[in-house]
């Protein structure tokens, strides 16, 4: 029978009955359904179709380990459907399996297993391992297009029959089969059990009794993926996803502070600020310089007073996400493509170096960007060790783009070589201080053992789902930590702190950095404001190697507070300390080692 | 003996045995296990991941790794299919 399809249904074809409403009830009769597969296998893109757009992600109490949850209507039945974290097995081998593992053990009505159709039977392992659990379970085999694309077919009612449990083919993509498997989702029952010792056997048996494979020729997809693995033209490859990547990042950054948020703030906001401030007490008083700041040139200026309101909010809302959107934006496009575990290979072997593995490009990446989502994106990362040496690379020695536009303003006029050695040196110290951490904390660093899944075209709408849910998580984040970041530096700017310390630490500046006293100042208080540090290094006629020293040290000390404030949250105070005590000591060493080299070869 | 780092490009291989422990876990759940054929696609140089194509797919494992695996070499056919 055919429906007339509703505005904006995601759906391909119309089930008769309409189930894609919030509820608006509060009932309390809801069904749980988990969605269990291996990662790849389009298992996310049929949680956006069953779901639709309301959905909300947490964290799975105690972990870093994210799942999505989300409503499903049908026959008057409400379902609460939780997409669980991407998992090939149940005999847990990392986080997410193990939450995987704990989520199903919390018991289900119905679990649905996504199975990718072009991999059955390391699909099956996980399914069997599923069933064994003894919930009641449909099979959703999806991406069955790309299955007889490539010459498999799978007999569905036979897959059924073995496995005791509906089969529904779908394309999660298209929308394909999605209807009967909403209608199906109460034929749910147990399905076989097989001990686990036995399970490989039944897999190859199932598998050669339900799958006919027909030979196929090489195609152009398989030669291009065959190369992207190849060490030179896999590079080459590489390194034009990333000129492209960064690209795309600035276009789109810089379009979106240019033409949407800078006028927005300046428009709308800064009127409001202005017609606060003689209300607040004006001027001198404490609560106007805590929420709008200290007047620039009389002047609230959004970058550089410091209230609240206004830095508090210029930074992250104007400065930080619209880079964060566009990162995230590329970063989701090649993750659905199918890219990203190829890069990780490409990088492997550079990161095993430093004691990470391939997956760490990603939150180093990022960082290039900004520090404080590079830093949060260290969460993928197995271990704590990882994630600390991770961290700690990324707040010392990998600049944002705000740190590299100061070190192209500061060093630009004087000359490409310059810009060259702090790049270089920065990059120095990245290997140099990653193989010393690798060498000196206990523990080892995991080998890469990856699927790398088929290119693919992605599918837009999945792609936007989650840049949305991770924008919005950053935002829950960061602001807070900007704002508490921005009130530090307000108060502590203004007290006595900084002098004395400055007075402490210019010897060490003059004998071992070749600086001049006056340069103590700037440099310590780019701890708390970067661009400011670098105005007043400028018109002190240093010479070209003294600012290249300058910009160096100013570079691997904080990259800026609420990198700080991340660094805090992620790791704790006691390895935030530590971090902080190798960044003093990196930027030390290093500043000094280019200046006796300078002196050497000036 | 031959192990699985060994192999050169486009070589195929069955199998033999995984290393005991986690790494073998790791290698089992993504379908990686004794008995299995693959073909090499490339290694990365300064002893970066192996790809291999098992049943049709890319996996790509630590060098590391890749030097506990046994196999043994076969004449011809590709795991491409």
């Amino acid at each position: 029978m055919l429906f007339n399809k509703c505005a904006g249904c995601p759906l391909s074809e119309c089930p008769g009955k309409c189930s894609y409403t919030l509820p608006e009830d509060g009932s309390t009769d809801d069904k749980k359904v988990l969605l269990v597969g291996n990662p790849n296998v389009g298992k996310s893109a049929l949680f956006t179709r069953l779901t639709g757009v309301h959905a909300f992600s947490s964290n799975y109490p105690g972990t870093t380990v994210g799942f999505t949850e989300g409503y499903l209507r049908f026959d008057g039945v409400r379902y609460r459907l939780i997409d669980v974290p991407g998992a090939y097995t149940l005999e847990p081998t990392n986080e997410a399996e193990d939450v995987a593992k704990r989520i199903l053990e919390d018991g289900a009505d119905v679990v649905v297993v996504t199975v990718d159709a072009t991999a059955l039977e390391r699909n099956l392992n996980l399914t069997l391992q599923v069933l064994e659990m003894g919930l009641p379970s449909v099979i959703a085999l999806n991406m069955v297009d790309e299955a007889r694309h490539e010459g498999i077919n799978i007999d569905i009612v036979a897959l059924e029959k073995a496995l005791g449990v509906p089969v529904i083919g779908t394309v999660a993509v298209s929308g394909q089969g999605i209807s009967e498997l909403i209608s199906r989702l109460k034929d749910a029952k147990p399905g076989i059990s097989i001990p686990a010792a036995d399970r490989w056997n039944r897999i190859g048996e199932i598998a050669a009794s339900v799958q006919t494979i027909e030979h196929r020729h090489h195609t152009v997809r398989d030669r291009i993926e065959d190369l992207s693995v190849h060490p030179g033209w896999g590079a080459l490859l590489g390194l034009f996803a990333i000129l492209a990547s960064f690209a795309a990042v600035r276009v789109i950054g810089e379009g979106l502070i240019d033409f949407l948020l800078d006028p927005l703030f300046n428009g709308l906001l800064m009127p409001i600020f202005e017609w606060l401030g003689p209300l607040l007490g004006g001027e001198g008083s404490f609560i106007f310089r805590i929420f709008l700041g200290m007047l620039v040139d009389g002047h609230i200026d959004p970058e550089l007073s410091f209230g609240l309101l206004t830095t508090g909010l210029y930074v992250p809302l104007v400065m930080v996400l619209p880079y964060v959107v566009a990162f995230y934006g590329v970063l989701s496009f090649l993750e659905d493509v199918g890219y990203l575990p190829r890069f990780a290979v490409l990088f492997d072997a550079l990161l095993h170096k430093v004691g990470l593995h391939g997956f760490a490009i990603v939150p180093n990446l990022l960082g290039l960007g900004c520090n404080v989502p590079g830093i949060m994106a260290t969460r993928i990362l197995e271990s704590r060790r990882e994630r600390f040496i991770a961290s700690t690379l990324i707040s010392v020695a990998v600049p944002c783009a705000g740190l590299q536009a100061m070190i192209i303003g500061a060093l630009g006029d004087l000359g490409g070589r310059y810009v060259l050695a702090v790049y270089g040196t920065l990059f120095v110290a990245w290997v140099a201080l990653g193989r010393m951490m690798h060498k000196l904390l206990p523990g080892y660093s995991p080998e890469l053992v990856v699927e790398i899944p088929p290119y693919r075209l992605p599918a837009f709408k999945g792609i936007g789902m989650k840049l949305w849910f991770r924008i919005k998580g950053f935002l829950i984040e960061a602001i807070p930590m900007v704002l508490a970041g921005v009130l530090v530096a307000n108060l502590l700017s203004t007290s006595a702190f900084m002098d004395i310390i400055s007075a402490l630490l210019s010897p060490l500046f003059r004998g071992m950095l070749g600086l001049p006293p006056e340069t103590v100042g700037p440099i310590l208080l780019g701890f708390l404001r970067k661009d400011i540090a670098v105005g007043m290094l400028i018109p002190m006629r240093l010479l070209p190697s003294q600012m290249v020293v300058a910009v160096v040290t100013l570079a691997m000390t904080f990259p800026c507070i609420a990198t700080f404030i991340v660094l805090w949250r992620e790791l704790g105070v006691r390895d935030m300390l530590k971090t902080i005590g190798i960044m003093i000591l990196a930027a030390l060493v290093a500043g000094g080692a280019l200046n006796a080299l300078f002196a050497l070869a000036p | 003996m031959t192990m699985l780092c060994s192999l050169t490009n486009g070589q195929t291989a069955r199998i033999t045995a995984l290393p005991p422990g986690m790494s073998g876990r790791r290698l089992e759940a993504l379908g990686l296990r004794p008995g299995k054929v693959v073909t090499k696609v490339s290694g990365m140089p300064f002893y970066g991941p192996v790809t291999l194509i098992l049943d049709g797919r890319q996996i790509a494992i630590g060098h590391g790794i890749c030097c506990k695996v046994f196999v043994e070499l076969l004449a011809e056919g590709n795991a491409r299919g």
